[in-house]
């Protein structure tokens, strides 16, 4: 396993080509091209933004609330596409395992990175969020301003993200190679993930949460998504979950090592089942 | 086992190698916990779950060699590569491959339609083990190889099959690599792609790099390679010199054939024994003397009085002994059993032989060759001989007949009794007249390998 893991680094030309034809093929043949890396998450959030601004009453004060939801909602598509492509790509490469020596981890490494490029291309869609509402509030000449830019804060996101992607290819290796096995897989995955996006404080807040609070703190994702809301939406508070996020940290280490010893387990008959 | 790459180590060792794949059942959590605890997929399993593909193979191919590997559809040559390519492991036994591998199973398998050639280049390059700087390199030579100057930035979905192929195979022919597998990617291709591809394994050959060709065109292996290897249901069967492999093969397939045969002539007569006896046979049938009559209509089927019955056919071979695969140029000898129950005086007997499209390649009776039977009682033979059987390579099949002068049938046998003409050159048509090449004057020939 660790020599397979060392090796990985040798390949390292090839993921990065594979990401890129990855993001080159996703988009060749559509007009707006790369645009869709902004207009997709921007029409989600617009979708959500209405129907729980407008079409449902919210009883907490959360504003403004397409900066909150902008912070856990970019994160979690990340993930969830991750999981959902990568649980497939080892079926969907199977010409690559079956008549090319080629190392299969890749596939999964490779959908994990390629979603990450469009989470980090959708990132500017937060900035231009948080400067609109930082520049609003001023002209506005609110006493305590919601949104305010701290510098010093930003520069845990760098963990918060590289975090996720540990956690995120930890899963997705797992996935993976069981559903080379298992194609059930994929489809509880797919109910499993609309459930999981409604136990993490996406579009409600970890804070507002009471009964269920147990559930929720036992989910990795909401560590996630409580420091993307306390780095870029709660700046004015210290950046209270930290630990936490140093907890995850350490249990994401251990499902990528869990992840990549199942996979590094069932490697030998990849070829045979996909 | 790391032994330093010496030029005389051999460039791929199979040592007492067996590969058992898993059928396709139910139980599946058994063989996860098997797969996950023991590393194996196979260990909880029952024998009928599995089927052996490689039974104890152990070869060796020095580099430099150019090795063929024979053997029938199903006989496990495609899984020994994909041994040697590392694409799936051993389950007991152990593969040694000693330089860089390039694999040629199927080309382009890399390819991402969407993408452009040019970039898809790159990526099968990168893949096959090439750096970036590497592949620019030979970027030029590759598209000049797969002739696809004028395509190289269109995506790869807009391809032919034919420039795909091209494009797959010059990638992953410059990788260079020590080692060359081929899997059979000669029998797509136009004439003029297989012909580059030869070249360009002439060229690695010379350049001593080991090959090791996986294909059912004897020809390629015989006039190609160095040595070959007969696989025969998972186990080796023989290796060594190509031409001594290929034609234990080759008797080794007609064996199969001939038996194939013959239990498919026993159950053709079988079916029109069970058929509704002569009188109310309804076709009125064709005469040996018009045999072309009907043709394309006609098919297998027995009909007649009786009075005069066939009651056995058999075709002889050179030894006298009952065959169903003869040799272009080979002698045939057609033996009825005949018996007729009751004095019969006007009887002739025919015989005709049909190639696989129907044509009638020659047909003939007593009547035509101006014998007369004085008369018939009891049991009897009747023997034609066929001294050459000069035809091409194919299935054919005979009729036999006993009728009356008129043509009213005793006993017609259509299409019962199949034989092949093998043949080691290709030639076409159905009638191969003996003939010899000379050449006079200011032309020089030398004999092809």
């Amino acid at each position: 396993m660790w020599h397979h893991l060392a090796q990985l680094l040798k390949y390292r030309g090839l993921i990065q080509s594979l990401v890129s034809r990855e993001l080159k093929a996703r988009y060749r043949g559509s007009a707006l091209g790369i645009f869709w890396s902004f207009g997709n998450p921007l029409l989600l959030l617009l979708i959500y933004t209405l129907v729980f601004n407008y079409f449902m009453e919210r009883g907490d004060n959360l504003q403004p609330y397409t900066l909150f939801l902008c912070c856990g909602l970019l994160p979690w598509t990340w993930f969830a596409a991750s999981l959902n492509e990568a649980s497939g790509s080892l079926v969907s490469g199977g010409n690559l395992i079956k008549k090319v020596l080629f190392p299969a981890e890749v596939l999964p490494i490779v959908s994990v990175l390629a979603n990450m490029v469009h989470f980090l291309l959708a990132l500017p869609i937060l900035a231009a969020f948080l400067v609109y509402y930082a520049y609003a509030d001023q002209a506005a000449g609110l006493a305590e301003p919601r949104v305010a830019l701290h510098a010093a804060e930003l520069i845990w996101l760098p963990l918060v993200v590289l975090v996720q992607l540990v956690l995120t290819t930890g899963l997705a290796l797992a996935l993976a190679a069981l559903t080379a096995h298992y194609r059930d897989v994929r489809d509880i995955l797919a109910n499993l993930l609309t459930f999981w996006f409604f136990a993490t404080p996406i579009i409600y807040s970890w804070r507002a949460a009471s009964s269920l609070k147990l559930v929720l703190d036992l989910n990795p994702f909401t560590h996630l998504a409580v420091s993307y809301q306390e780095i870029l939406f709660h700046p004015q508070n210290a950046f209270g979950h930290l630990w936490w996020l140093l907890a995850l940290a350490g249990a994401s280490v251990l499902v990528f090592l869990g992840g990549y010893w199942l996979f590094d387990r069932l490697r030998d008959s990849f070829a045979e089942v996909v | 086992m790391s032994t330093p790459v010496g030029s005389r180590a051999p460039a791929i060792e199979l040592a007492n190698v067996s590969k058992i794949y898993r059928r396709y059942g139910a139980r599946h959590f058994a063989t996860l916990k098997s797969a996950l605890m023991q590393r194996s997929i196979l260990q909880d399993l029952k024998p009928e779950e599995t089927f052996q593909a490689l039974t104890d193979v152990s070869m060796c191919v020095p580099a430099g060699c150019t090795m063929g590997l024979v053997g029938r559809n199903g006989s496990g040559k495609s899984t020994a590569l994909k041994l040697v390519a590392g694409i799936t492991k051993p389950t007991t036994g152990s593969v040694i491959v000693r330089g860089r591998i390039s694999a040629l199973i199927e080309l382009g398998a890399g390819f991402h339609p969407e993408i452009s050639g040019r970039e898809n280049v790159f990526i099968n390059g990168i893949m096959l083990g090439l750096t970036k700087r590497e592949i620019e390199r030979r970027f030029d030579e590759i598209v000049e190889f797969a002739e696809l100057k004028d395509f190289i930035d269109e995506p790869v979905k807009s391809y032919s099959s034919g420039m795909y192929m091209r494009l797959g195979f010059a990638v992953a022919t410059h990788v260079d690599p020590d080692v060359l597998l081929v899997d059979e990617v000669l029998a797509v291709g136009d004439e003029g792609f297989t012909h580059k591809c030869l070249d360009k394994f002439g060229d690695f050959k010379r350049r001593g790099k080991t090959i090791l060709l996986v294909t059912h065109s004897l020809n390629l292996v015989e006039r190609f390679c160095d040595e070959a290897v007969w696989l025969d249901a998972g186990r080796k069967r023989l290796d060594g010199d190509p031409k001594r492999v290929i034609d234990a093969y080759i008797s080794d397939v007609e064996r199969d054939e001939e038996k194939f045969l013959a239990a498919s002539d026993e159950k053709a007569q079988h079916e029109v024994v069970q058929a509704p006896p002569a009188e109310t046979a309804p076709a009125p049938p064709p005469t040996v003397d018009d045999p072309t009559s009907d043709m394309m209509k006609a098919s297998e089927g027995r009909w007649g009085s009786r009075q005069v019955e066939i009651l056995d056919v058999a075709l002889l071979d050179r030894a006298g002994q009952p065959a169903h695969v003869f040799h272009s140029g080979d002698p045939m000898i057609v033996r009825l059993a005949i018996r007729a129950e009751q004095p019969v005086d006007d009887c002739v007997f025919g015989v005709a032989l049909f190639n696989a499209e129907g044509t009638c390649v020659y047909g003939t009776n007593t009547e035509i060759d101006s014998i007369e039977t004085q008369s018939l009682t009891g049991d009897a033979q009747v023997t034609v001989s066929f001294q050459a059987l000069e035809l091409v390579e194919g299935t054919y099949k005979i009729d036999v007949a006993a009728h009356k002068r008129d043509g009213v049938p005793y006993d017609y046998h259509r299409l019962l009794h199949t034989f092949r003409i093998k043949s080691r050159t290709q030639d076409v048509g159905i009638y191969r007249p003996r003939h010899e090449w000379t050449f006079d004057g200011g032309v020089r020939v030398t004999p092809k390998l």
